[in-house]
C-alpha cells in the first residue's frame, strides 16, 4: 500500500505544529521520520491516524484521497499505530485489549473472545512473540506490552504501521529485536513509518529518512548519511555531538549509599541492595532502561519512598528516615524525573515555582509570613540567569514550553549552595538548544565541587555527562564502569549482563 | 526581557475554549489528576500574578462572568415563577387573542416577587435599610462556613461537611452558653472557643481519615453530616439539653453573657459579622501571604510536586480540614450565640450546603466568598419576605443559587448565551483544546 | 558489591516482612470481640422469638426461639473463628477471600438483631417481615447505586444520585396523577432521571467542570425545583397533581408462598422485579458484552479507547444518561410504591447512601446490590425497633448506615480501586 501526505498543515490556534508537509511512504518500506522533541512528528502521525483533523492538505492511500474522521477510519484504511505511551488498558487481558474496538461477538453483543485468542496465538507464532492472550496487561513487562500493541495493529491487518518512538522503553538488545521484527514485517509487505530521534537506530533500519524541524520537512536523506549530517539537519545548524567537558577532578567522597533497598507495595524489591558513592566534583550517571528502579532510587534518597532500608549518608549525616524538607535543607538539590507531575505546580506562577522548596526560608519568609517582593525579585534574577522564556514572572509555569519548564526546575534547585545535586531525566522532552544549556549547568555544578548524580534512560546523555556510569537492572546494580566503556558493554549491562573484567565492586 | 515576549515557544492560546482546556491541562498535570475545584486563575497566590494580560483579565474576568451568571439565573428563576403564576396561566388561555395580557401578567409575576425579595433584603420605604442589616445577619454564618469550604477547596479537598461542623460547634457552644454561668466577657469567649474546637475536631477527623486511610473526604463528610444531625437530635431529647418541664426539643436560652453583643440596636446584627470580616481578612492573609497558605495551595494544585518540594501532604490535609472545620464552626457559633440564641434541631438550616455554593460563587477566594455570602444572605433574608408577600416558595432561592453556580462553573456557556464568543463552526477548533493541553504539558508527547 | 554491614547506620529503619494490608483482619477481629462481649457475655437474658411465616401463610413454619445470651455467645465465637481465619491468612501473607467479609457481615448483623430483639420489651419479631421490608426499602438504593456504577465505570463521578432519585420521585407522582397510570409515571421518572444526568454529562464532558461540583449543585437544583413546584403546583391542587396511585403488587402464584424468599423474590411490584432484572443485566452487560468492554475501557483509559475508534465522550454521555434513567426509576419507587404521594425532600439523603453502597460494593453491580440490601436492612431495623421497644435510642440506629459507611471507606475498602479515569474529563488526543 502506498501512502501519501500532500501539503498537510495542522494549526493549534495561531501556532502551526505542522506546515505544508509532503511525505510519500512506498509499499514495503521502512520510512523514518527524524526530528527533535517537539518538531511535530507525533502531531503529523496523529493527523495520519485520524486523531487530529488537518487544517489543510490531503491524505492519499494508493493515490486515492481519503479523509479520516477518527482512528476507526484510519484503521479501516489499513493504518495501524503503536503510540509512544502505550494505549493499553492495564486491567484488561491481552485478548480484551486486542479485541477492543473490533470485538468479535455472538448474538446480542455478547463477547466471544476465543476468536481473538486464536488470532493472537497465530501472530505470536509467526513473529516469535511470546504473548499469553489471557495475561493481564498490567502484569506484563514493557517490552511485551509493546508487542501487544503491534499485535493490535496486525490483527486489524494494517498495511502501514506507525511506530512512535518505539525504542524509548527498550534495552539496546530489545531494540535490536524490534528492528528485526520491523525488517520481518517489511519482508511481509507491510510499510513502516518509524519515528525516532535516535540516529543510530534510524541509520540501521531505514530505507528513506525524512527530517522534520519546527513543523516543516527539511529534506530527505539516505540511510547512508552520516550522524553529523543528520544531526545538523535536525537541529538546523552544525552541532557538535559531544559536550566540551574538562576531566573530572574528584576530591573527597561525601555521598555514600550502602545496601539501599526499597520494597514496593506488592512485596518485591524495586531497589535491591544498591551501594555506591560519589566524590565531590564528580558526576555519576545512572543508566538503565526505564522502570528498573531509577525512580525509586532517587526518591528513596529524597525521602518520599516508604519501606526503605540501608543507609544514605551525606557529609557523614544519615539521610534515611529524615523528612523530605530536612533532606533538602541538608544541601540536596533534586530535579525530579517528570517536571509536570512532580517538579512544578502548573497553575502556580513562575515566581512561586522558583521558590517551591524555599518558600519558608529567608529571605522569602520570616516566621510564617512570606515576602512577595523578594519572591518576585528572585524570579526576575533567575529568569535572566537561566534565560527562561516566559511572558512574565507571573505567568503560570504550566504554560511554558518543556525546555523552559525544565529551566525553572533547574534554576530553583541550583539556586542555593549544594552539597549534592541529583537530576533525573534532566533533558527529557527538551529542545536541543536547552539541552546544551542544561548540560553545561550540570557540568558547572560539578566543577564547583558538588557531587552530582544524573539518572537518564538516554544512553547518549549518560555517556556525555558521566565521569562514571552505574547501570541498573531490575533494581540491582549491575556494575559501575568508567565513562569510556564501550556502548555494547553498556547495552549488555542494561539487559542485566555483568561487565567483563569483573568491575562489579567498582 | 521584551525580546523574549515574542518567543515562538509560548503561544498565547487564542479562543477562550482553548484557554479553558489549557486550564484543565494545568489543573490535571496533563490529565493525571481530577480537575481542580478551584479555578486555575485563583490557584496562584499574588506574587507576580498581577502582570496577567489585560485582555485575559477582561474576557476571563471573574467578576464579569459572575455578574452575567447571576443575571441569567435570576431571569430563569423569574420565568419559573411566572410559569406557575395563576394570572399567567389564565392569560395564557387566551394568549392568541390578547398576547399583551399574557406578557404583562408574566412580567408582573416576575417583578412582584423580585421587588419583594429586594425589599426584604436591602431597602424598603417602611423600614429603610433595616432589611440590609438582616441580610448581613443571615450572611454571617454563610460567610464563615463558606470560608471553611473555600479553604479546603484551595487545598484540593472537598469539604461537604460544613453542615456537620456547624451542628457540632453550635451544640457545644450552646451547651456552654446555657449550662455554664461564667462572668461577662469570659463566657462569650469560652462559648466561641468550645464551639470552634468542636468544629475543628469534627473537621480534623475527616483529615485524619483521609491522610491515614485514604478514605475519600466527600463520602466521609457527607456521612458525618448525618451523624452530627442524629447526634443533635439525640441530645435535644435528653434532659441535659431540654428546658426544665418542657418536652419539646429546644434548649434553654443562652445566658446574655454568652451571646454576641448587638451592633446596631433594633436589628439582629451582632458582633459575629465583624468576626466574619476579620476571618475573611485572616484567610486571605494566610492563603496569600503565609507559608502555611503556600503549602495548602501547593498541595491543592499538585500534591505530588508539593511532596517532592518537602511539604508534608498528610499533615497539611489534617490541618486544612481542622481549619475548615473551625471556620465553619464560627458560623455555628454565630447561629447560637448571635442570631438564634437557642439550640434547635434546625439550627444549621441549609447553611452548610449553601456554603458550598457560596464558596463556588466566590471562586474560592476569601473576599469573593465574603461577597457571595452577602448575596446569598440577601436571597435568604429576602425570600422570607417574598414568601409572605407573594406566596413564592423559598425554594426558588435554591434554584437561583444552583443555577448561578452552574453558569459560573462553565464560563463558555455564559459567553455563548451573550454571544461574547461567536461560536466558530470551523472544524479546526475541535482539536484545539488538545493543542493547549499538549502545550501546557510542555509539548513533550 | 560492598559488604559493609548496614546495622550500624544511624537512622536506618528496619523493614518489616511484607504483608498484605492488615485492615481487614484487624477490623474483623475488633468487631468479633465486641460481638462476643456485648452481644454474648453481657447479652440480654430473654429468649428472642423470630417468626418465619405469618399466621395467614399457606406454608406454616414454626418460629425460631433463641435465648439471647447463649445465642450471642455462639454467634460471637463463630465471628471470632472467622476473624481468626482471616488473621491466620494474614500471617501466611494471603489476603482474605472475598466471601469472608460478606459472611462475617451477615453473621454480625444477625448477632446485632438477636441482641436487640432479646433486649426489647417485646422480644418477638417477624423475620419474614423484617427481610421483606428491608428489600422494599433497598429498592431505591439499588437503582441509585446502579446509576453510580454505570457512571463511574464510564469515568464520570455521579454525586447527583440524590437529585436523580428526587427528580424521578417528583415526576412519577406528577405524571402518574395527570395520566392516571402509574406505569406511565414510572416511565416519566426514568426520563426525569435521565434529564438530570444529561445536565451532569454536558457540564462534565463539554464544559469540563469538576464532576463533584456539578453533582453537588445538581442536587441543590433538583431539590429547589421540586420544592418550588411542590409548593406552587402540587400542594394547592393535590387531587389534580399529587394522587398518583400505586404500582400493583404482582405476586407469582405458588412461588410467592415460599417462606422468607417468596415475598422478596416473587411478590413485588413491577419496580421490584425490574430491580432484579437491572442488577443482572448491568452485571452481564458490563462484564460479558461488547458494550461493557467499551464502557470499562473508557472509564479506565479513555485515550486507549479513542485510539481504537471508540467515541469516548459519546460513550460517556449515553451511559451517564442511562444511569440517570435507572436512578429515576428508583425515585419513582418512593411515590408509586412506598408512599402514594410526593412530599418535599422525599428521597431524604438515600442518594448518598446509594453512593456509599456503590463504593462499599466496589463498583460492581452485584456488590452494590448486596450493600444496598445491608443498608435497607439498617433502615428497616430502625423503624421496627421503635415498635418492639428497645433500650437503644433510635437516633443511634439511624446513624448506623452512615457510620458503617465511614468504617467501610476507612477500614475495609479504604484503598480499593475506582475506575482509573473516574472524575477526569477527556480532552481529545
Amino acid at each position: 500500500m502506498k501512502l501519501e501526505l500532500k501539503g498537510i498543515s495542522k494549526a493549534f490556534g495561531t501556532f502551526y505544529a505542522n506546515q505544508d508537509i509532503d511525505l510519500v511512504v512506498e509499499s514495503a518500506q521502512i520510512h523514518c521520520l527524524l526530528g527533535e522533541n517537539g518538531a511535530g512528528k507525533s502531531t503529523l502521525m496523529n493527523v495520519l491516524y485520524g486523531l487530529y483533523e488537518p487544517t489543510a492538505g490531503q491524505i492519499l492511500v494508493d493515490d486515492r484521497p481519503v479523509s479520516f474522521r477518527g482512528p476507526a477510519d484510519a484503521m479501516a484504511a489499513g493504518i495501524g499505530m503503536v503510540h509512544q505511551h502505550f494505549m493499553l488498558v492495564p486491567v484488561f487481558t491481552v485478548a480484551e485489549n486486542v479485541a477492543l474496538g473490533a470485538e468479535p461477538t455472538s448474538f446480542g453483543g455478547v463477547l466471544s473472545m476465543d476468536e481473538t485468542r486464536t488470532k493472537i496465538r497465530e501472530i505470536s507464532k509467526k513473529y516469535g512473540f511470546d504473548v499469553d492472550p489471557d495475561a493481564l496487561v498490567e502484569d506484563l513487562p514493557v517490552g511485551v506490552q509493546q508487542r501487544v500493541e503491534i499485535i493490535k495493529a496486525l490483527v486489524r491487518e494494517a498495511k502501514v504501521l506507525i511506530l512512535d518512538e518505539p525504542t524509548a522503553v527498550l534495552t539496546p538488545q530489545e531494540t535490536d529485536e524490534l528492528l528485526d521484527i520491523m525488517r520481518q514485517l517489511k519482508a511481509g509487505g507491510t510499510s513502516i513509518v518509524f519515528i525516532s530521534h535516535k540516529l543510530r537506530e534510524v541509520q540501521a533500519v531505514s530505507d528513506v529518512i525524512t527530517v522534520i524541524r519546527r513543523g516543516k520537512v527539511v529534506g530527505d536523506a539516505p540511510p547512508t548519511a552520516s550522524a553529523t549530517e543528520l544531526a545538523s539537519m535536525m537541529v538546523g545548524r552544525p552541532v557538535s555531538l559531544s559536550l566540551d567537558k574538562a576531566p573530572a577532578q574528584p576530591k573527597e567522597t561525601t555521598f555514600v549509599v550502602e545496601n539501599l533497598t526499597v520494597r514496593a507495595a506488592n512485596g518485591t524489591n524495586v531497589v535491591d541492595g544498591i551501594s555506591f558513592d560519589i566524590a565531590q566534583g564528580e558526576i555519576l550517571a545512572v543508566a538503565g532502561v526505564q522502570g528498573n528502579g531509577q525512580t525509586e532510587l532517587t526518591e528513596a534518597i529524597l525521602g518520599v519512598q516508604e519501606h526503605v532500608t540501608g543507609s544514605v549518608t551525606l557529609d557523614g549525616k544519615q539521610l534515611l528516615g529524615l523528612p523530605v524538607k530536612e533532606v533538602l535543607r541538608s544541601g540536596v538539590g533534586f530535579v525530579p524525573e517528570d517536571r509536570t507531575v512532580d517538579g512544578l505546580v502548573g497553575p502556580f506562577s513562575v515566581a512561586e515555582n522558583l521558590v517551591l522548596d524555599l518558600y519558608d526560608q529567608a529571605p522569602f519568609a520570616s516566621g510564617i509570613s512570606m515576602k512577595p517582593a523578594k519572591v518576585v525579585e528572585n524570579a526576575k534574577a533567575k529568569i535572566e540567569e537561566f534565560d527562561i522564556r516566559t511572558p512574565s514572572a507571573g505567568s503560570a509555569a504550566g504554560t511554558l514550553s518543556g525546555g523552559n519548564q525544565q529551566k525553572v526546575v533547574m534554576a530553583r534547585e541550583l539556586s542555593r549552595p549544594l552539597r549534592l545535586f541529583i537530576a533525573s531525566q534532566p533533558t527529557r522532552g527538551v529542545d536541543v538548544g536547552s539541552i546544551e544549556f542544561l548540560h553545561k549547568r550540570i557540568v558547572a555544578e560539578r566543577d564547583v565541587g558538588t557531587p552530582v548524580m544524573i539518572v537518564s534512560t538516554e544512553l547518549d546523555e549518560v555517556v556525555e555527562l558521566a565521569d562514571r556510569i552505574a547501570v541498573l537492572y531490575k533494581g540491582k546494580l549491575v556494575g559501575i564502569v568508567p565513562a569510556d566503556t564501550p556502548r555494547d558493554t553498556l547495552g549488555l549491562m542494561m539487559a542485566g549482563v555483568g561487565p567483563e573484567g569483573g568491575s562489579d565492586d567498582k | 526581557m521584551t525580546s523574549k515576549h515574542r518567543s515562538d515557544e509560548t503561544q498565547p492560546a487564542e479562543s477562550t475554549s482553548e484557554v479553558r482546556a489549557a486550564d484543565v491541562a494545568l489543573d490535571t498535570a496533563g490529565g493525571a489528576l481530577a480537575p481542580a475545584i478551584v479555578p486555575v486563575s485563583s490557584q496562584s497566590g499574588d506574587p507576580g500574578h498581577e502582570q496577567d494580560s489585560v485582555i485575559r483579565k477582561i474576557v476571563m474576568g471573574n467578576g464579569f462572568v459572575s455578574v452575567l451568571a447571576v443575571i441569567v439565573a435570576l431571569i430563569l428563576g423569574g420565568l419559573l415563577i411566572a410559569s406557575t403564576d395563576a394570572a399567567v396561566a389564565k392569560t395564557a388561555g387566551y394568549f392568541f387573542a390578547r398576547p399583551g395580557d399574557f406578557l404583562s401578567a408574566a412580567w408582573s409575576a416576575m417583578t412582584k416577587s423580585y421587588i419583594a425579595l429586594f425589599q426584604g433584603s436591602v431597602f424598603n420605604p417602611r423600614q429603610g435599610l433595616q432589611p440590609l442589616l438582616e441580610t448581613m445577619t443571615v450572611a454571617t454564618p454563610l460567610i464563615c462556613a463558606g470560608l471553611g469550604v473555600a479553604l479546603a477547596f484551595r487545598a484540593g479537598l472537598f469539604n461537604i461537611g460544613a453542615q456537620g461542623q456547624i451542628i457540632i460547634s453550635a451544640t457545644l457552644g450552646a451547651y456552654v452558653g446555657f449550662a455554664w454561668h461564667l462572668p461577662f466577657g469570659l463566657h462569650l469567649l469560652v462559648v466561641v472557643i468550645m464551639g470552634v474546637l468542636g468544629g475543628a475536631a469534627w473537621g480534623a477527623l475527616v483529615g485524619v481519615l483521609k491522610a491515614r486511610t485514604g478514605a475519600h473526604e466527600v463520602i466521609v463528610t457527607i456521612m458525618l453530616n448525618y451523624v452530627a444531625l442524629f447526634l443533635l437530635d439525640f441530645l435535644l431529647n435528653t434532659a441535659a439539653f431540654r428546658r426544665a418541664g418542657d418536652n419539646s426539643p429546644i434548649s434553654p436560652r443562652l445566658d446574655d453573657s454568652a451571646t454576641y453583643p448587638i451592633l446596631i440596636p433594633g436589628s439582629r446584627l451582632h458582633l459575629g459579622f465583624l468576626v466574619a470580616v476579620l476571618l475573611t481578612y485572616g484567610v486571605w492573609w494566610m492563603l496569600n501571604r503565609s507559608t502555611i497558605g503556600f503549602e495548602f495551595r501547593a498541595v491543592g494544585a499538585n500534591p505530588i510536586a508539593a511532596r517532592t518540594a518537602g511539604v508534608k501532604v498528610s499533615r497539611a490535609t489534617i490541618l486544612v480540614m481542622a481549619l475548615a472545620g473551625a471556620l465553619a464552626a464560627f458560623g455555628g457559633v454565630a447561629q447560637v450565640a448571635g442570631t438564634e440564641k437557642v439550640l434547635t434541631g434546625g439550627i444549621a438550616a441549609q447553611i452548610g450546603f449553601d456554603a458550598i455554593t457560596v464558596a463556588l460563587l466566590g471562586r474560592s477566594t476569601p473576599w469573593g466568598t465574603f461577597f457571595a455570602g452577602l448575596l446569598f444572605g440577601a436571597f435568604r433574608a429576602g425570600a422570607v419576605q417574598m414568601q409572605i408577600q407573594t406566596g413564592t416558595p423559598i425554594d426558588i432561592v435554591l434554584v437561583v443559587q444552583s443555577l448561578i453556580v452552574l453558569f459560573i462553573a462553565a464560563p463558555p456557556l455564559i459567553r455563548s448565551i451573550f454571544r461574547l464568543e461567536p461560536k466558530k463552526k470551523n472544524k479546526k477548533t475541535k482539536a484545539a483544546p488538545k493543542a493547549a493541553l499538549a502545550h501546557a504539558s510542555g509539548g513533550a508527547k | 558489591m560492598s559488604a559493609t554491614s548496614t546495622a550500624s547506620a544511624p537512622g536506618a529503619t528496619a523493614l518489616p516482612a511484607f504483608r498484605p494490608s492488615m485492615k481487614v483482619p484487624l477490623t474483623l477481629g475488633v468487631l468479633a470481640v465486641i460481638a462476643l462481649v456485648f452481644f454474648g457475655l453481657l447479652g440480654p437474658g430473654q429468649t428472642a422469638e423470630m417468626k418465619i411465616s405469618d399466621p395467614g401463610d399457606a406454608v406454616a413454619v414454626p418460629a425460631l426461639l433463641i435465648p439471647g445470651q447463649v445465642g450471642g455467645i455462639v454467634l460471637g465465637i463463630l465471628l471470632l473463628a472467622m476473624a481468626a481465619y482471616s488473621i491466620y491468612l494474614w500471617t501466611r501473607n494471603t489476603r482474605s477471600p472475598r466471601w469472608l467479609p460478606i459472611a462475617f457481615s451477615v453473621v454480625f448483623v444477625f448477632a446485632v438483631l438477636l441482641w436487640i430483639v432479646a433486649g426489647a420489651r417485646q422480644p418477638s419479631i417477624s423475620l419474614a417481615g423484617l427481610i421483606a421490608g428491608s428489600v422494599t426499602l433497598a429498592v431505591p438504593l439499588v437503582f441509585g447505586s446502579l446509576s453510580g456504577v454505570l457512571c463511574e465505570r464510564v469515568g464520570v463521578v455521579n454525586i447527583a444520585i440524590e437529585g436523580q432519585l428526587l427528580g424521578g420521585a417528583f415526576t412519577a407522582a406528577l405524571v402518574a396523577t395527570v395520566t392516571g397510570s402509574p406505569y406511565v409515571g414510572l416511565l416519566a421518572a426514568a426520563g426525569a432521571g435521565a434529564a438530570v444526568s444529561m445536565v451532569l454529562a454536558v457540564f462534565s464532558i463539554k464544559y469540563l467542570v469538576n464532576q463533584i461540583i456539578v453533582g453537588v449543585v445538581l442536587n441543590v437544583l433538583v431539590s429547589g425545583l421540586t420544592g418550588f413546584l411542590f409548593g406552587t403546583v402540587m400542594a394547592p391542587n393535590k387531587d389534580q397533581f399529587n394522587t398518583p396511585g400505586r404500582l400493583d403488587i404482582l405476586p407469582i402464584p405458588l412461588l410467592s408462598d415460599i417462606p422468607i424468599i417468596g415475598p422478596i423474590l416473587f411478590k413485588q411490584s413491577v419496580a421490584g422485579y425490574l430491580m432484579y432484572v437491572a442488577v443482572a443485566v448491568v452485571w452481564f452487560g458490563l462484564f460479558k458484552t461488547r458494550w461493557g468492554l467499551r464502557v470499562r475501557a473508557v472509564g479506565e483509559h479513555p485515550q486507549a479507547a479513542d485510539t481504537m475508534g471508540i467515541n469516548v465522550n459519546a460513550t460517556r454521555f449515553w451511559n451517564v444518561t442511562l444511569g440517570g434513567a435507572i436512578a429515576g426509576i428508583g425515585g419513582a419507587v418512593f411515590t408509586l410504591v412506598t408512599i402514594d404521594s410526593f412530599t418535599k425532600e422525599i428521597s431524604g439523603g438515600r442518594g448518598f447512601i446509594a453512593l456509599a453502597a456503590l463504593i462499599f460494593g466496589r463498583w460492581n453491580p452485584i456488590g452494590a446490590f448486596l450493600a444496598s440490601l445491608l443498608f435497607g436492612f439498617a433502615y428497616n431495623l430502625q423503624s421496627i425497633l421503635g415498635i418492639i421497644g428497645t433500650p437503644v435510642p433510635s437516633q443511634f440506629m439511624a446513624m448506623l448506615p452512615y457510620l458503617v459507611t465511614i468504617f467501610a471507606v476507612a477500614g475495609l475498602v479504604g484503598r480499593s480501586r475506582p475506575p482509573a479515569a473516574s472524575g477526569i474529563p477527556y480532552v481529545k488526543g
